[in-house]
């Protein structure tokens, strides 16, 4: 590819991008090295072993099989209620955190008092070990919990939280308790990094706060939103350790996440069920990335940053 | 800046009112900025309300792990019995007694007396805690320290040589970086089968550290240094070895600290892989315990997840304005 520059007496010079030298091609894949290596070894390689698994009928016999294990997957009722709840639950929760902690950090960003300290309050849930986060979160959420007695105080009925329709919804809270802090920080030094002169400029073209928001912030924040919408979907995730351990292996049918599947799945070490529950997630994954990534592209594509 | 020019644009328009005198409009104005003022102040402080609700309610969790483990047993069991099925001590006669301490649960702040009882028993009678966390420690340092130092490097060249290739290898490890622990722990369980490294320590610490998580942070913090930095050092004469060393990872201080922060707490809360890896629960992490004792020791467990918390209370104190500035660069680097 070439790059055009202009002299200032009008001509115009192209200067042909610099192929890398040998040098410098080994100097990057030694520096890689060490990383694509273990990431062969220990994530990349046993991926194909799980390629192979979910093609053949059992370990012993190895024989090939074709996509019936992708079939008979997409027709057992367990895996598809599991992958319909954690889409539900992914699709409720990422999109949450994203707008509440971007909210958080335009209130923080305010000239209110005590700003660091609020930081401070809402980064704590991450230092909060696992075990008491679901201690605390069944005495507050138990059939004879503390919201239990809210509601009856307030003359309502008590409702087994965990075992009811809103069992998401308590895990939602959970998630976002455990998440908006970062996601926060995250959003507060993007908006700190956002060009003064480019507000400036709007404020003097008298661009309402909502109109500034909207058409400049916004454009900035769009990588520090895919960023941490990606965050927040690793995160999502990792929810279920707390699931489990507040719910155990089978839970209210609301919760029974594909972790829940693929964990009985390998406690009864039915490796060609995972491997293919595996494979159908990955590509899943890949696909929702690469939405992500063409949104993010299209939608800042005028912006650096 | 928006509200200055708002009150210009009013005077204009009072100014074009031939009736007023010049007093009169300064009067106008100056009520008008009063005004103004008030409703700036009443924002702020319903802001600092709503953010007030926020906080306390993040904090609360915190707050009463502590509390409650300066509570001796029988209060904790009073606080909590109903939902953790403690019963009343059965009376002479009866088998088993049904029936709860108190009927309900007491969410409690402040202890009716503060008590290092529970402490007592961690540390002194029961030697096993302390074991479990020195465990946590051995395994979490080595992860922490190999992963951020092996990601600096893949940051590197992901920042320093781009190319179409590199980007696809790049969202590779994006996907493995999001892969559940539930899909990556069969992989990492049959590799360290392979290399016999089951039921050691190897079989958690070498998985973790190569793990995608910090080359992708690393890489997005790396990748906003200018060029024209690197391009200059590259003019001078630097080789790539020392654009890395003296700039690279200086520029990246802040954010090597975060992302060393941020994989601390991840796996200083670890709880499947050591039960799935490691089958001599001798070696097996406090998280694992702590996940375990739910039940039966309610009393202690508030005390050993505050002493668990300890190492993460401190990283924090010291370590959050290297989380939050090590996100945000300033000066002449663009974010």
């Amino acid at each position: 590819m070439a790059k055009v520059f202009t002299t200032d007496d009008g001509k115009e010079i192209k200067v042909k991008k610099r192929h890398h030298s040998k040098n410098e091609k080994i100097a990057e894949y030694a520096f890689l090295a060490p990383s694509l290596i273990g990431l062969m070894i220990f994530f990349i390689l046993p991926f194909f072993v799980i390629i192979y698994y979910s093609g053949i009928d059992n370990i012993v016999n190895a024989e090939f099989v074709g996509l019936d294990n992708f079939t008979a997957l997409l027709h057992n009722s367990a895996f598809l209620d599991a992958a319909k709840n954690t889409a539900t639950f992914s699709a409720i929760a990422v999109p949450l955190a994203v707008v509440i902690s971007l909210i958080m950090a335009v209130i923080l960003e305010k000239e209110i008092p005590m700003r660091s300290q609020f930081r401070t309050f809402f980064l704590s849930p991450m230092m909060v070990p696992v075990a008491s986060v679901v201690l605390i979160w069944q005495v507050l959420f138990d059939h004879h919990g503390v919201i239990n007695e809210v509601v009856n105080f307030f003359g309502g009925t008590a409702t087994d939280w965990l075992e009811s329709d809103y069992s998401q919804l308590v895990i939602v809270i959970l998630f976002l308790w455990k998440n908006l802090g970062y996601n926060m920080i995250l959003f507060m030094s993007a908006l700190n990094a956002i060009p003064k002169d480019v507000l400036e400029v709007a404020t003097l073209d008298s661009a309402s706060v909502l109109q500034q928001f909207r058409y400049i912030k916004l454009r900035y924040l769009s990588s520090t939103i895919l960023f941490v919408a990606i965050m927040s979907l690793i995160n999502s995730f990792k929810v279920f350790r707390e699931v489990y351990l507040l719910t155990g292996d089978y839970p209210y049918d609301k919760l029974y996440m594909l972790q829940h599947f693929m964990n009985n799945t390998f406690q009864s070490l039915n490796y060609q069920k995972l491997s293919a529950a595996a494979i159908i997630m990955a590509l899943v994954m890949c696909v929702v990335i690469g939405a992500l990534f063409y949104v993010e592209n299209w939608y800042g594509r005028d912006v650096e940053g | 800046m928006d509200m200055e020019n708002e009150i210009l644009e009013e005077n204009i328009e009072v100014e074009n009112e031939p009736k007023l005198s010049p007093e009169e409009i300064r009067r106008i104005a100056l009520k008008d900025r009063k005004k103004r003022g008030v409703k700036k102040k009443l924002k702020i402080v319903i802001l600092t309300i709503i953010a007030l609700l926020f906080a306390t309610s993040f904090l609360m969790p915190t707050v009463l792990t502590i509390a409650n483990s300066f509570m001796s047993a029988n209060e904790i069991s009073t606080n909590y019995g109903v939902i953790f099925n403690q019963f009343k001590e059965p009376e002479w006669g009866e088998r088993k007694s049904t029936e709860y301490i108190s009927e309900t649960v007491n969410l409690k702040f402040i202890p009716d007396m503060v008590t290092f009882s529970q402490y007592a028993t961690v540390l002194l009678k029961s030697p096993e805690y302390l074991l479990k966390f020195w465990n946590s420690v051995i395994l979490v340092v080595p992860i922490v320290f190999f992963q951020v130092l092996i990601a600096l490097g893949a940051a590197y060249s992901f920042t320093r040589f781009r190319g179409k290739r590199k980007e696809v290898l790049f969202f590779m490890y994006i996907v493995f970086m999001l892969m559940p622990y539930q899909v990556t722990l069969v992989p990492n369980y049959l590799v360290a089968d392979w290399l016999g490294i089951l039921d050691t320590r190897w079989s958690i610490i070498l998985p973790g550290a190569f793990a995608p998580f910090s080359v992708y942070l690393l890489t997005k913090f790396m990748r906003r240094i200018p060029d024209s930095l690197i391009e200059a050092a590259k003019l001078d004469g630097a080789s790539e070895w020392q654009i890395f060393k003296k700039i690279a990872v200086p520029l990246c201080k802040g954010p090597i600290a975060s992302v060393a922060i941020l994989v601390f707490f991840d796996y200083w809360n670890m709880v499947e892989q050591p039960i799935i890896m490691l089958s001599d629960q001798e070696m097996h992490p406090l998280s694992v315990f702590l996940s375990k004792i739910n039940t039966g020791e309610i009393g202690l467990a508030f005390a050993v997840a505050t002493i668990y918390m300890i190492p993460a209370i401190l990283i924090f104190l010291y370590g959050e304005d290297y989380l939050v500035e090590g996100i945000s660069y300033q000066g002449g680097v663009k974010g």
